[in-house]
């Protein structure tokens, strides 16, 4: 039907697009016709009529007040048709300015009478632009605007798809916790409970995606959402129905998503059966090898996020339905599926964005997402940590993983290494075996992604611990100068990694470490660490410090090259006090030597100090001090 | 009951619908446990020594020395699983560990020794608590999942499709532990050391594994395999076969303008000259409409030679016109008694029995004395499909005689059977030899549908009774609105004899005024009671005759006999043989005349479609006979009704 030649092509569309112009209504009205007639169904049509520069035309009709509510309608038909073009055709419609004219002429419709099918084909043409996947979310998220699409969200069908597919890309594309506290303040959460018993999937569905999107991380959005009821069932009821057995799989995918969100914000508790029991299976269940692709992909991420903190379900999910070993063949199945043939009409999750478009990086997103299973398996449980372990050819995966050029793929292997990690067994074994400091080590100096060096340095914590034999290989790697430099960093997590790890590195370490530590470091940076507003890494650097301090020969070592900067200390009351806390380390009653350090202190006259101390006017201080006190014989 | 489109019902068409009855039986709704009994409790016979039993044959016990492997004992249930279960499952609660906690669950195959754990031997598996490995026939095991110790409840299910074991573990899902398994395994469990109890739960009571979702996910597969099934139609020859039998449906029935239509819409032929439907639909209102002379005369002014060389037909016909008189809608006494005060006529009768399903048919012939002609000109596939039918017919022993006296009880309950399980009903009284071809029963639950409805719609007007109507009973809209007349508000039968002469309609509306009245025999008319005894010994003299030219005809005697039993009750209606004068037994009669009328004229005695669905149903029934569990998810009522 398409083997016109384009010199007829081009003549037959002038005839009409000239007549577009016109002010007589009526011609108006026949062109717009012969257009959508021309535009239905042709991709190339569409991209020529836009290339015409068409749509501005259209967008002036919609906008006119005076012009006729089924003209209008027929040129929103048209503007519809065109945006379920191709993705680049959508784009370019939301250059030209399309969405704010759709929606200033959904909130024209509000209340007016016999604009019914106007309104449709308004939300239609949103729906379609949105679900391209290039558009912004409704502009400011403006309070009345979502209400006012949220209205028409109720009824009928046609409209709930439109609405719930327009909300379910809209929070994908930006999900802050304002924008997911806004959905729910125009009435989202009714909607989209309403929604969930609608009998058509196409509504279903994407009102799945909908709530997963604001219930994300979102504790007081998900407390709201758990409940809500409609038709007398709450939703997180209504959740599981929809993922029972015989619902269309990419349904109970959804439905377990939202419920796994629901869980993590707090809405739902780890041994809710609706948790323990439904969800967690579901997701297993989607990991199979007879899903797709993206279905595997998908399952295992949430099953993933599912799992990460409660021991409880890292238990089940281990145990259900063999599922380490069903995560070993997404690692062995980055090569068989690298040549397959694309699926037709692949579209994946909604709110996916096209993620799994391209059948080249699926191998890349299954690897990722077995990593982070295994990561959130092995996080708490050392049976389950042995086991994955044993995964055939998972350690190498790791490794090799560590080096990949896809950040998302490092960031796995890293979290998987960090949980691994955490056996005592493991690196005293398979570590070694493996020399995983090696590639762990490169990460940590070349990677300018916060979150990796932050899970990283947190994975060099644990294989500094004295009885880590990488221990002396990480030294070699010249991992105190980095951790040192890793101090100053102004994120948190990694000042306290850092310190953390210096405080492995130097528990019982030899003289020569030590003093390297504190060379690197500089008296002036401890003081700086034992000010930090962050407990933790005061806790740690105290520790750190203590563990510099430790046995007799290097304590007075120390001692004298650095005592006079200690004593410096005093005159900052929190300073004081953490070096209260120090001097209280140094002269504990239990420890070997202990007497020896008090004389030494004694005689630099840090009883007398301590004895001033106690005049302090501050709480916290003059506990520590009583306590250093005590000490003293 | 599976009216919903299944992907909005959160209940499922399947699991809803049993509570009340046993519970084990309603999980495997498709198991003949006539054929096939399910597992039900442990087997006091087929155990070792050191197997006890307790508390219903539920409870195990270990009561043996237990000192090494050679001191194992184990005990099988008392059946194996049905394969028509299509998904099996039972759960075994671990009372108490005992020593050593050496507990093996699963299946074994009968005779596999039973001093042994399940999973030591050749078609014997097994999943151990004490080392969570599983056993499949042999002696050292594998890493299945983990292990359980007292307090734990292990399910094992078998899935009958892909022939398949999994396990749970309090509810959570472990995954597939055997392949390929082989047939008939019963569920085994094993013991070895002193002090293990375990409690077995075959369904009596609610599993901790939800096993109904995974049933319903099976169906859902084989729903959607069945529904994907490829149809090579290169020549559009399935089209058209679709198309014929949809067509000689409709012309079988005699619903005319449907057929016509729908004939000229895919351009086909009728094997039968219109003009011949029309009057095979006149004769079928006429017999249920209760015009029981006014039918026998038709038929022999249209059909010469039929009746008089089937006396066992007119005999029937005979029997069913005194049971007409008696209820006082036969034309002889209708004539007689039509007075304004005339008592009702039957539809007043007892609310006809609630048959809720309307769609199921039973379309098994019974056993024909006339077998399908020859040299029937008809189309040789439905020849065959005859000979085939009957065939089956033989195999099951047992078709639905509905013409044999069966009470009203029995029929509700076989019909409740029907809508259950697909597999022909038992329930049938098979003491009396059937001589004339029964109709399909599915034609009697049509109208008992329609009279119950019509029943209930007595106090509405007749498009809220249409409306009402389950759709198979459409022949009886379809008459309706073939005379473009909805409006019988009149409570009559089922709409059909009022129509035959439209100058009747008028009375018989004023009548229903006064239908809720007491009845009285031949509408207490007693010109028509002379007229009703005077025929009965006619038709008694040709019972005489027919026996002396025939020989002895247990049905036929059976059938007067009961029929003459009406007169020795005042209120006939609420006699033990009132049954009888419930118009749904038109249904049958009508039925063999119908058949009897289209075999006369070389055409099939029942429509291809109706030997599809029975052919369809006996498939069924012969794949769980030889095994295939996918026939549990495959019941043709349930499939033709998720696909409204």
């Amino acid at each position: 039907m398409e083997v016109l030649p384009t010199y007829m092509d081009v003549e037959h569309s002038r005839a009409y697009i000239d007549q577009l112009y016109s002010n007589d209504s009526q011609k108006c009205f026949q062109a717009v016709s012969e257009l959508k007639f021309a535009v239905i169904g042709s991709v190339r049509e569409k991209g020529s009529i836009i290339e015409q520069g068409v749509v501005v035309r259209l967008l002036q009709i919609l906008r006119a007040p005076d012009l006729d509510i089924l003209l209008k309608t027929e040129v929103a038909t048209v503007l519809n048709s065109l945006a379920k073009g191709l993705p680049e055709h959508a784009a370019s419609l939301v250059q030209a300015g399309l969405l704010p004219v759709l929606w200033e002429q959904l909130e024209a419709c509000v209340g007016g009478s016999g604009t019914s099918a106007y309104t449709q084909m308004i939300l239609c043409c949103l729906r379609s632009v949105y679900r391209q996947g290039c558009a912004p979310p409704p502009p400011s998220w403006d309070h009345k605007l979502l209400t006012t699409l949220i209205q028409h969200g109720y009824h009928p069908p046609c409209n709930q798809e439109c609405v719930a597919n327009i909300l379910a890309h809209a929070c994908k594309v930006s999900r802050t916790c304002e924008q997911q506290q806004q959905l729910v303040d125009a009435g989202g959460a009714d909607l989209v409970a309403c929604m969930l018993c609608s009998p058509v999937s196409r509504v279903q569905l994407p009102a799945l995606h909908c709530l997963a999107a604001m219930c994300y991380n979102n504790e007081r959005v998900s407390s709201i959402i758990a409940t809500k009821s409609y038709g007398g069932k709450a939703v997180p009821d209504l959740l599981v129905g929809l993922m029972a057995r015989d619902r269309p799989q990419d349904m109970q995918l959804a439905a377990a998503t939202s419920l796994t969100f629901l869980h993590r914000s707090g809405a739902l508790s780890a041994d809710d059966p609706k948790i323990i029991f439904k969800t967690l299976q579901c997701l297993v269940r989607m990991c199979r090898r007879d899903r797709e692709v993206w279905e595997r992909v998908e399952a295992a991420n949430t099953l993933a996020y599912l799992t990460e903190v409660s021991t409880e379900l890292q238990r089940t999910a281990a145990m259900t339905d063999h599922l380490i070993d069903t995560m070993n063949d997404y690692l062995k199945d980055t090569t068989s599926s690298t040549g397959a043939s694309v699926p037709q009409g692949i579209c994946g999750s909604p709110i996916s964005c096209r993620q799994y478009d391209n059948p080249s990086t699926w191998p890349e997103l299954m690897l990722e997402a077995a990593l982070k299973v295994y990561a959130s398996l092995s996080a708490n449980d050392e049976d389950i940590r042995q086991r994955v372990i044993k995964t055939d050819g998972l350690m190498n995966t790791i490794v090799t993983s560590l080096s990949a050029a896809c950040p998302p793929v490092q960031l796995a292997a890293v979290r998987c290494l960090h949980s691994l990690s955490r056996s005592v067994h493991t690196i005293r074994t398979t570590f070694q075996d493996h020399m995983v400091w090696r590639p762990l080590m490169t990460v940590l100096k070349t990677s300018n992604n916060e979150e990796l060096v932050t899970v990283a340095s947190s994975t060099l914590c644990n294989l500094l611990l004295e009885f880590s034999p990488s221990k002396e290989h990480i030294l070699d790697q010249g991992a105190v100068e980095f951790l040192c430099g890793l101090t100053r960093r102004p994120h948190p997590g990694l000042r306290l990694n850092a310190v953390w790890a210096l405080m492995n590195m130097a528990f019982q370490a030899e003289h020569r470490v030590k003093v390297s530590i504190l060379h690197h470091l500089g008296t002036d940076q401890i003081f700086r660490l034992l000010s930090d507003t962050d407990v933790h890494i005061l806790m740690k650097t105290l520790g750190l410090l203590r563990n510099l301090l430790s046995t007799k020969g290097h304590i007075d070592q120390i001692m004298q090259c650095h005592g006079k900067e200690i004593m410096q200390v005093i005159p900052n009351v929190k300073l004081q006090i953490a070096a209260t806390f120090c001097i209280s380390n140094l002269i504990w009653n239990v420890e070997e030597g202990a007497a020896e350090r008090q004389n030494k202190l004694r005689e630099m006259g840090v009883y007398k100090l301590l004895q001033n101390l106690m005049t302090t006017t501050d709480t916290a201080l003059f506990d520590k001090v009583k306590i250093a006190l005590q000490q003293f014989h | 009951m599976a009216t919903s489109s299944g992907r909005c019902s959160v209940e499922p068409p399947l699991f809803g619908s049993h509570s009340g009855q046993d519970p084990i039986k309603a999980l495997y709704p498709m198991v003949n446990e006539e054929e096939t009994p399910l597992p039900r409790c442990w087997s006091s016979k087929d155990k070792y020594s050191f197997i006890g039993l307790s508390q219903n044959n539920l409870r195990v016990h270990y009561k043996g020395h237990g000192k090494n492997h050679k001191d194992a004992a184990s005990v099988r249930a008392t059946n194996p699983i049905p394969a028509a279960c299509g998904l099996y499952y039972y759960e075994v609660k671990i009372v108490s560990k005992g020593r050593d906690g050496y507990m093996g669950i699963g299946l074994s195959s009968q005779g596999v020794n039973m001093n042994r754990l399940p999973g030591w031997d050749k078609n014997s598996f097994g999943y151990h608590g004490d080392d969570g490995h599983s056993f499949c026939s042999s002696g050292s095991g594998h890493p299945y999942g983990p292990t359980f110790t007292t307090g734990d409840v292990i399910g094992c299910g078998i899935n009958l499709i892909d022939n398949v074991c999994f396990y749970t573990k309090n509810g959570h899902y472990l995954g597939v532990a055997f392949t390929d398994l082989p047939s008939q395994l019963y569920p085994t469990v094993g013991l070895q050391t002193p002090g293990e109890v375990v409690d077995a739960n075959f369904g009596q009571a609610p599993f901790v594994f939800d096993i109904g979702e995974m049933m319903r996910e099976l169906q859902c597969r084989v729903r959607t395999t069945i529904q994907n099934f490829p149809v090579p139609d290169t020549y559009g020859q399935w089209q058209t076969m679709l198309h014929r039998m949809v067509s000689t449906y409709l012309v079988h029935h005699g619903y005319c303008s449907t057929a016509e239509a729908f004939a000229r819409s895919t351009s086909q032929d009728f094997d039968e000259e219109l003009t011949s439907i029309k009057n095979r639909q006149k004769i079928q209102k006429l017999v249920l409409g209760g015009r029981m002379g006014e039918a026998i005369e038709t038929v022999q002014q249209l059909y010469p030679g039929l009746l008089e060389n089937n006396h066992n037909l007119l005999f029937m016909l005979k029997v069913r016109q005194f049971i007409e008189m008696v209820n006082g809608t036969d034309t002889e006494v209708r004539g007689v008694s039509r007075s304004p005060s005339r008592p009702p006529t039957h539809e007043s009768s007892p609310s006809p029995p609630c048959w809720s399903n309307g769609r199921t048919t039973d379309p098994v012939p019974g056993t024909s004395s006339t077998p399908p002609s020859s040299s029937t000109t008809s189309t040789p596939v439905i020849q065959q499909h005859t000979s085939v039918i009957q065939s089956t017919k033989n195999v099951i022993g047992s078709g639905p005689t509905s013409a044999s006296p069966v009470t009203t009880e029995e029929l509700n309950q076989r019909n409740a059977q029907d809508i259950r399980a697909t597999s022909p009903p038992s329930a049938t009284n098979g003491t009396t030899p059937v001589i004339h071809p029964p109709a399909p029963s599915g034609s009697s639950s049509s109208s008992s549908s329609s009279s119950s409805s019509n029943s209930s719609s007595n106090m509405h007007d007749s498009d809220t009774e249409m409306e009402c109507m389950e759709p198979n009973s459409h022949h009886l809209q379809e008459t309706n609105n073939s005379l473009g007349d909805t409006s019988h508000s009149n409570g009559f039968s089922n709409g059909f004899s009022k129509d035959v002469d439209i100058q009747d309609e008028n009375e018989e509306a004023m009548e229903v005024e006064n239908s809720l009245g007491s009845r009285k025999m031949c509408g207490g008319n007693p010109a028509a009671i002379e007229r009703m005894l005077a025929f009965g010994r006619e038709v008694q003299h040709m019972s005489q005759v027919l026996r002396r030219e025939l020989g002895k005809n247990d049905h036929n005697k059976k059938m007067l006999q009961d029929a003459f039993s009406l007169l020795a009750y005042n209120d006939p209606w609420n006699s033990p043989v009132g049954w009888q004068l419930d118009p749904l037994q038109r249904e049958p009669v009508c039925q063999s005349l119908n058949s009897a009328i289209l075999e006369s004229h070389q055409l099939p005695r029942r429509p291809p479609l109706e030997i599809c669905v029975a052919h369809t149903k006996q498939l069924i029934n012969l794949m769980s006979r030889s095994g295939l569990g996918s026939c549990a998810f495959a019941s043709v009522d349930s499939i033709l009704g998720s696909q409204q």
